[in-house]
């Protein structure tokens, strides 16, 4: 039987006081890719920070169990280190810090443990060379002026160094011309392993092509309103999200009308 | 300051360097407390000096008498403290000269200086030479012999005074003046101890020289005074770290440093400055920088109660460059009030000043800064740049740059900026594993590297752990 990672029930989430998600429910096995995808606002974002435990997203109500633990209540240091990952999708800089400096110390907190020069820099290389980033970028700041698609690169090789069991993607593709996203995403699946488990969060079908999931939900106005195989994703970019909001617009009109 | 420091050393309040001789030190001479005309003559006297010497001193003693407490844009912050001149002491021997031997130094100040990692950098040969004062007078200084073959000179200035009067007659209080400020005049009259440095035209030297400040008595005044002479064509790095033990009460440090930087010649002049909190630290630094000479400060000010201290560029001549590297670090209950000054009394002249400041807690930080462009300095070219990291809410920093342009044909550039910890940037570090701790230190420290890159590695590695101790408790 697979292994649960993941398993949301009824969560709610609320930033500056407005409810942002209205129970959310998901469940992610290792070895299993899912795609969030919903229009702007219908919440992605909120999910992907509230999990990683984002200090603005205050969850309110429902579960989160991580490898079979509840996690609302720890710092997002602590869920890091025990092998959450979430890409960022507008990742921050940090000045006169570099990439390698970082590294090392984020390996080393996640580990919780020293690690040996020798296993860092070998595994440090071997990533690089998996997204294509040149060497000199170790010894860039972090973030620090990187373009688009250096950015999500960098993040994708924390990813890699890090070895998380659960990686959040938020919106990896955005931003990324086509030969960025195709890189980005061989880096990915190239990282991927059985016990990795993937929530791909994401506007667009296109990074579907490239990085292929078992499941897709849709997410809008906060909650999952359809849940499917990746024949979903292909609806969707065929048909756009209209057809599948109005089939549970009057579901949603009913739920949301209290707040109103 | 170098690295090294045992782990033996009490690290109450996060402040390794709190440890007293008081059981076992034993001074052989030390004045009364309190100034006067008396004590003036008296320093004089123990020290033996030339009729010059004693002179200069009751000369700036009057100066500081008449001298008023600095006050506007220079005396802003020493106006909020009480600070009593006649509580301190202004001179006290520990021991009754320099040693060259580092096994003829009093045992207890030999402990003290081993605590700090003192020998060990010489012995590892990080360092050309070394000095070490304890409270007045230092104790012991050495040079790396070829240096000394190639007429380096790296003496106390009390030495100097003895051993190369001509040298020293010519050039002591020519950049600052005693009447220029109520410390330098205080300095003045009482100094004792510092470092004199004469490095021949086209030496250079390759390795740092070192002087080590320590202040260990209650109350105690630390008045040093530095001279460096660099003749044309020559370089030379100076160092200077300063530590004190944590008292209740305050002692007050305030040094002279005077540097003549002639053509062709480049200063660097670095100071890692930690002293306790119950320390004034009320310096003047000065150079004269000649056609084509480099005159560099990096000023690192983490400790003491209140610092005042504005490191100055004086350049004279055509082609001259002067440069400040300011790292003010704030935490609770203290005030960096640092900055620099740049005179451009000349034209083609270049000067550059950065500044970084961190306050967290209740800690202030405060840079102020002159730039002065005199009539006639054509082409000249200025560039000033502040950064300020504030921890927690409560943190404050100030910026109070002053210009004074009288010459039209000049570039200037004036850049700050004042940023708070984000709560993205805290996030993101957290999301990859490291504590909120750890993450408030890997910003301070990316914030400070400008700065900490331009020290040698044993000090820059030093530094930053200065840094990650005062972080300590900041947050979390």
């Amino acid at each position: 039987m697979a292994e649960e990672l993941l398993k949301i029930e009824g969560l709610t989430v609320s930033v500056e006081g407005k409810q942002i998600l209205n129970g959310v429910d998901l469940v992610v096995n290792r070895g299993e890719v899912h795609a969030i995808m919903g229009p702007n606002g219908s919440g992605k974002s909120t999910l992907a920070n509230a999990l990683m435990g984002h200090p603005r997203y205050a969850i309110t109500g429902g579960t989160v169990l991580f490898k079979g633990e509840e996690i609302s209540a720890l710092t997002p240091d602590k869920r890091a280190r025990k092998g959450l990952f979430l890409a960022f999708q507008y990742p921050t800089s940090i000045a006169g810090v570099t990439m390698v400096n970082f590294l090392r110390q984020a390996m080393k907190a996640v580990r919780g443990e020293d690690v040996p020069v020798r296993e860092f820099r070998e595994k440090l290389l071997a990533t690089m060379k998996l997204l294509k980033v040149d060497q000199e970028f170790a010894r860039r700041y972090v973030n620090e002026g990187f373009s688009g698609g250096e950015k999500k690169r960098a993040e994708i090789l924390q990813m890699g160094i890090l070895d998380p069991d659960l990686a959040i993607m938020d919106e990896t593709d955005s931003g990324l011309d086509i030969d960025a996203l195709r890189t980005v995403a061989e880096g990915v699946n190239a990282l991927t392993t059985p016990k990795l488990g993937i929530v791909l969060i994401t506007h667009y079908q296109r990074l579907l092509n490239y990085i292929k999931p078992q499941f897709v939900h849709i997410l809008y106005q906060g909650r999952m309103i359809e849940s499917g195989g990746p024949e979903l994703a292909l609806q969707l970019e065929a048909e756009g999200y209209d057809p599948i909001i109005e089939k549970y617009a009057p579901a949603l009109a009913g739920a949301t009308g209290e707040r109103a | 300051m170098v690295a090294k420091i045992t782990p033996q050393i009490s690290e109450q309040d996060g402040y390794k360097f709190g440890f007293n001789d008081n059981d076992r030190a034993t001074y052989t001479y030390r004045t009364e407390k309190g100034l006067n005309e008396d004590v003036v003559r008296e320093i004089s006297k123990a020290k033996d000096e030339p009729q010059w010497m004693t002179d200069f001193r009751l000369k700036s003693y009057h100066h500081f008498l008449e001298k008023p407490m600095p006050t506007g844009f220079w005396g802003g912050s020493i106006q909020n403290y009480d600070l009593n001149f006649d509580d301190i002491y202004y001179f006290a021997r520990a021991s009754d000269r320099a040693e060259g031997d580092w096994s003829d130094v009093p045992e207890y100040i030999k402990d003290t200086f081993d605590k700090l990692g003192i020998p060990e950098a010489e012995k590892n040969k990080l360092i050309a030479g070394v000095g070490a004062q304890y409270d007045s007078e230092v104790v012991y200084h050495s040079i790396r012999e070829d240096l000394e073959k190639l007429g380096v000179i790296f003496v106390d200035t009390d030495s100097a005074v003895r051993d190369y009067p001509e040298i020293v007659q010519q050039y002591f209080g020519t950049v600052i003046p005693p009447a220029d400020n109520k410390f330098a005049a205080l300095n003045s009259a009482v100094w004792s101890g510092g470092s004199f440095v004469y490095v021949p035209a086209g030496v250079k030297v390759d390795i740092p020289l070192q002087a080590y400040f320590r202040i260990n008595k209650e109350n105690m005044g630390q008045f040093e005074r530095t001279l460096i002479i660099a003749e044309e064509g020559s370089y030379v790095h100076y160092v200077e770290g300063c530590t004190a033990p944590s008292y209740s009460t305050d002692a007050l440090h305030s040094a002279v440093v005077e540097i003549i930087v002639k053509k062709g010649a480049r200063v660097r002049y670095t100071t890692i400055q930690n002293w306790s909190t119950n320390v004034f630290n009320l310096v003047t630094k000065r150079a004269a920088a000649y056609q084509d000479a480099v005159m560099e400060w990096v000023d690192g000010n983490l400790g003491s109660r209140l610092t005042m201290k504005y490191p100055s560029v004086y350049l004279m001549e055509p082609g001259a460059h002067g440069e400040v590297l300011s790292l003010a670090m704030a935490s609770d209950g203290q005030h960096q009030d640092a900055g620099a000054k740049m005179v451009h009394a000349a034209p083609d002249t270049t000067s550059t000043i950065i500044s970084k400041s961190v306050s967290r807690g209740s800690g202030r930080t405060s840079y102020r800064g002159a730039l002065k462009v005199y009539p006639g300095a054509k082409r000249s070219r200025a560039t000033v740049r502040c950064d300020a990291l504030l921890i927690d809410e409560k943190s404050r920093s100030d910026t109070y740059p002053l210009m004074e342009i009288e010459e039209e044909q000049v570039n200037i550039g004036h850049e700050a900026s004042v940023s708070r910890v984000g709560e993205e940037q805290l996030f993101y570090l957290q999301s990859r594993g490291l504590s909120e701790v750890d993450a408030t230190k890997m910003i301070v420290n990316g914030f400070v590297e400008p700065i900490v890159k331009e020290l040698p590695m044993e000090y820059a590695v030093e530094l930053n752990r200065l840094i990650e101790l005062q972080m300590e408790g900041a947050v979390g």
